[in-house]
């Protein structure tokens, strides 16, 4: 069989990083291509290239043996190309009908048919074997099943290409059977399907060939999945030793500094407490919307408590908002860099000053924009934010330098005593994730007590010495560093029927 | 691809570019960074020479007290404007608190009592305004339209609907004071101009406006007050728009309750023409200037030119759009 899908040499650079670097492998019609990688390794942009949101600078894509350009999404999915995206995209109160007829719904002047929508509809779901009710509000459907209406769409748009992005993060054992079912059922129909994961187990269960992506390059494309080994892919995606990148050293630890008692947020299901000592790396563990982001925004006053107690090296505090925990030496570099962390259209030098400048102010009111230079200058040098000046806006520097921003605003801070990073390295190459974890270090090394949340496992395994981990809105357990394994943690991270697969 | 020292939107003294940069890089980046200034000085240039009467120093001095009220209360404007807010009640406040100095003038006497408590009342209609939308999280448009039309009620209310007229002529003539051949309410507007502009550029509150209509949850999470300096820019916005309400009744020696009607949209065309976004976190006070000086001279001239006051509304319609579109092109490609 001839390979329907291909790229070949494709390269795509942003200011500052280069996405993607001659990235070359083809797709055979009638099987599941996994896509493989640690995150940032450039699976998204490669989708976002396929489905027309982006344009190679360089490399061609073809389809069917011809060369294709996308110069936007709507001709990619002319061409018959679909992509599920991790976040699914739909109108929550349209029915399941007008969803999937979104754009192009039957109507006669202007006066949508809904009769007819809805015959079409049910007649299409019924011979794709499908069991939903057309007429239902999206809103009152599962997870699982908007990803299946997201699938009908593509199928009704004639997708021969239909790409998958992560798709079982956020769906239960049972519902991630019927999608897999759906998945075989669509390779058997002769479809091209691409299937991004981070779960082997998925990849050696589902796909019939792989490709391994790492820091923007193809490792290597399995033409046949058949002899690959668990560890021969790990040790593929990974690359380089991990020992190298997190560079781990033990430390003494200090008096505990941090304790949080039975703090209780809208979205925990039980009160949450934890502590952590002068010079800890405390790594936090959980699946998406396991809680752990939000346990850190009720800690830092940025959602509101409903019960519980702070206690900061003795003494109790009240954090009502961010700006009370910024005084007290708590500070949280946020998930969502770009919505809860920078200020895009603002400079570099702004960016870092936002918090300290309180710090020294001239009649309580007038900025001191010289110190502010300097401290700006001085963050550039040591963090070694790539940046023309201080002056740049931060917007155009890349995302590693952008979090290093961000860690700048909180190291000018006078005092430091407890600092949460909620997803520090994400979506960061692997260069400027290595110059985050000598900050972090360098933080413990100074007294700081130092919270990092991660979905990466690997990285919460090679730099935290404890180990917190949490599910479905509380902690479940808690490991010493020497206990820690890639098994136990997952244990205590996934739902009880996940493990029992 | 343009603007590399865009930070730079936000101080008045310009881009202190860096010293190693090329002296003609300099000279493109201050073009590009006052190309508004350069646009007025070439229009003012030209009307100059065309229009009889313009260039003279009591057309330009009636010029200047033309867009005195707009001016200060489009330097409050554009705080709003710069923190992704903004304010449809001004017009309202001005009125209202026209009436009021009016009525208090007429009652006490005392140009301290009924100054004093108009500019208090002011500040009070902004601060709930600001109360309203950072504590209850109501929508700006929704609750300043809510209070423009209950402040204009309040106007009709308390003047029974007639225009209240003042006796005292001390209030009358204070406005008529000149100094340096300058009359008081364009001293007012320059001290405004002077004042907003170093609030904007040099001080914390400033600062912390312009990072808040740049990401309103990033500046929280940095440490901002969020809600306290929405409700401060509220809170001086109506100060301010009473102070232009007591300077118009001293004007035409009256309160009137259906005066200022379109003002708070004339203020905003200003602070646009100007270069402020509505998107928040982009405002300069240069810009804000030239903003207000292109409506008045717009406004000016077709006044010189007899043109009928229909036409000029259309006038200023296409300004406010072929300006807004002129900004666009030129920043396209620079944003995302």
């Amino acid at each position: 069989m001839s390979a329907y899908l291909q790229f070949n040499g494709i390269t795509k650079s942003f200011p500052g990083v280069k996405a993607l670097d001659h990235v070359s492998f083809s797709a055979d019609a009638g099987t599941v291509h996994g896509l493989l990688g640690e995150n940032g390794a450039g699976k998204s942009t490669l989708l976002k290239i396929l489905s027309g949101q982006y344009q190679p600078n360089q490399g061609e894509l073809l389809i069917g043996g011809k060369t294709r350009h996308f110069a936007n999404a709507a001709e990619a999915i002319a061409a018959g190309v679909a992509i599920i995206h991790q976040e699914l995209q739909y109108v929550p109160y349209l029915s399941v009908a007008e969803n999937l007829l979104l754009g192009r719904l039957p109507n006669r002047l202007g006066f949508v048919r809904a009769g007819e929508a809805m015959k079409f509809v049910s007649d299409r779901l019924k011979t794709m074997g499908v069991s939903l009710d057309p007429t239902t509000k999206l809103k009152y459907l599962s997870v699982a099943q908007r990803q299946m209406v997201e699938i009908c769409k593509a199928l009704l748009q004639d997708a021969q290409i239909i790409a998958l992005d992560e798709p079982t993060s956020s769906l239960s054992h049972r519902e991630t059977e019927i999608l897999f079912r759906l998945v075989k059922d669509l390779r058997a129909h002769g479809k091209t399907l691409i299937y991004v994961s981070h779960r082997l187990d998925e990849i050696f269960e589902l796909c019939d060939a792989a490709t391994i992506f790492r820091d923007g390059r193809t490792v290597v494309s399995h033409k046949n999945l058949v002899g690959v080994t668990r560890e021969q892919l790990v040790s593929e995606m990974v690359g380089r030793e991990i020992k190298d990148i997190y560079d781990y050293r033990a430390r003494t630890l200090g008096a505990p500094r941090l304790n949080v008692q039975a703090l209780e947020g809208r979205k925990l299901t039980k009160p949450a407490s934890l502590s952590v000592c002068q010079g800890e790396i405390l790594g936090v563990f959980g699946l998406v919307g396991a809680g752990r982001s939000e346990l850190m925004r009720l800690i830092y006053g940025a959602d509101k408590k409903r019960g519980g107690q702070i206690i900061l090296d003795g003494v109790p505090l009240k954090i009502r908002r961010p700006s009370d925990a910024i005084r007290h030496g708590i500070v949280l570099c946020p998930e969502d860099r770009k919505e809860e962390g920078v200020i895009p259209i603002r400079s570099v030098s702004e960016n870092i000053n936002i918090s300290c400048r309180r710090g020294y102010l001239r009649w309580g009111l007038f900025v001191d924009s010289q110190r502010e230079a300097k401290t700006a200058d001085t963050f550039i040098k040591t963090l070694r934010i790539k940046t023309p000046h201080r002056r740049q806006l931060i917007r155009l520097l890349s995302g590693g330098n952008q979090q290093k921003t961000i860690l700048a605003r909180w190291l000018a801070e006078s005092e430091l005593r407890v600092v949460i990073l909620d997803e520090p390295t994400r979506g960061i190459d692997v260069g400027a994730k290595n110059e985050i974890y000598r900050i972090i270090y360098q933080l413990a090394e100074r007294g700081c007590a130092v919270i990092v949340v991660s979905s990466e496992l690997p990285e919460v395994l090679g730099i935290s010495d404890r180990i917190l981990v949490m599910r479905g809105g509380q902690i479940s357990g808690e490991l010493a560093r020497e206990e820690a394994n890639e098994e136990k943690v997952l244990g205590l991270a996934l739902p009880a029927e996940e493990i029992a697969r | 691809m343009k603007n590399p020292s865009n930070e730079s939107t936000g101080t008045v003294a310009g881009a202190h570019l860096d010293d190693q940069s090329k002296p003609l890089r300099r000279l493109l980046h201050l073009a590009e960074e006052y190309n508004l200034v350069l646009l007025f000085l070439l229009l003012f240039a030209t009307l100059s020479f065309v229009v009889d009467h313009f260039f003279s120093v009591d057309n330009m001095l009636g010029l200047a007290l033309a867009v005195s009220q707009i001016g200060m209360v489009a330097c409050t404007m554009m705080f709003c404007l710069a923190s992704r807010d903004f304010d449809l009640s001004i017009g309202s406040t001005v009125a209202f608190s026209g009436v009021l100095c009016a009525m208090l003038l007429n009652t006490t006497d005392s140009i301290f009592v009924g100054v004093g408590v108009s500019l208090l009342a002011g500040a009070l209609i902004g601060f709930v305004n600001g109360a309203i939308i950072a504590y209850l999280r109501i929508n700006a448009l929704i609750t300043t339209l809510a209070t423009m039309q209950i402040v204009r009620g309040l106007a009709f209310i308390a003047s029974k609907g007639q225009a209240v007229g003042i006796n005292n002529e001390e209030f009358i003539i204070l406005t008529g004071r000149s100094f340096l051949g300058i009359s008081m309410p364009i001293w007012i507007t320059l001290i405004c101009f002077i004042l907003f502009g170093i609030l904007l550029n040099k001080t914390v509150y400033g600062r912390n406006t312009l990072a808040i209509g740049g990401n309103p949850e990033a500046s929280r999470l940095a440490g901002i007050n969020v809600e306290r300096t929405r409700v401060w820019i509220f809170a001086i916005q109506g100060a301010v728009a009473a102070l232009a309400g007591v300077i118009l009744a001293s004007r035409i020696t009256s309160g009137q309750p259906n005066s200022a009607q379109g003002f708070e949209l004339n203020v905003i065309s200003a602070c646009v023409l100007g270069g402020v976004s509505l998107m928040g976190g982009r405002a300069t006070i240069s810009g804000v200037l030239i903003g207000v000086l292109i409506m008045g001279t717009a406004e000016n001239v077709m006044n010189l030119l007899n043109i009928d006051a229909f036409y000029q509304y259309v006038v200023r319609g296409a300004i406010l759009l072929g300006a807004v579109l002129v900004d666009q092109l030129r920043n396209r490609g620079s944003r995302d």
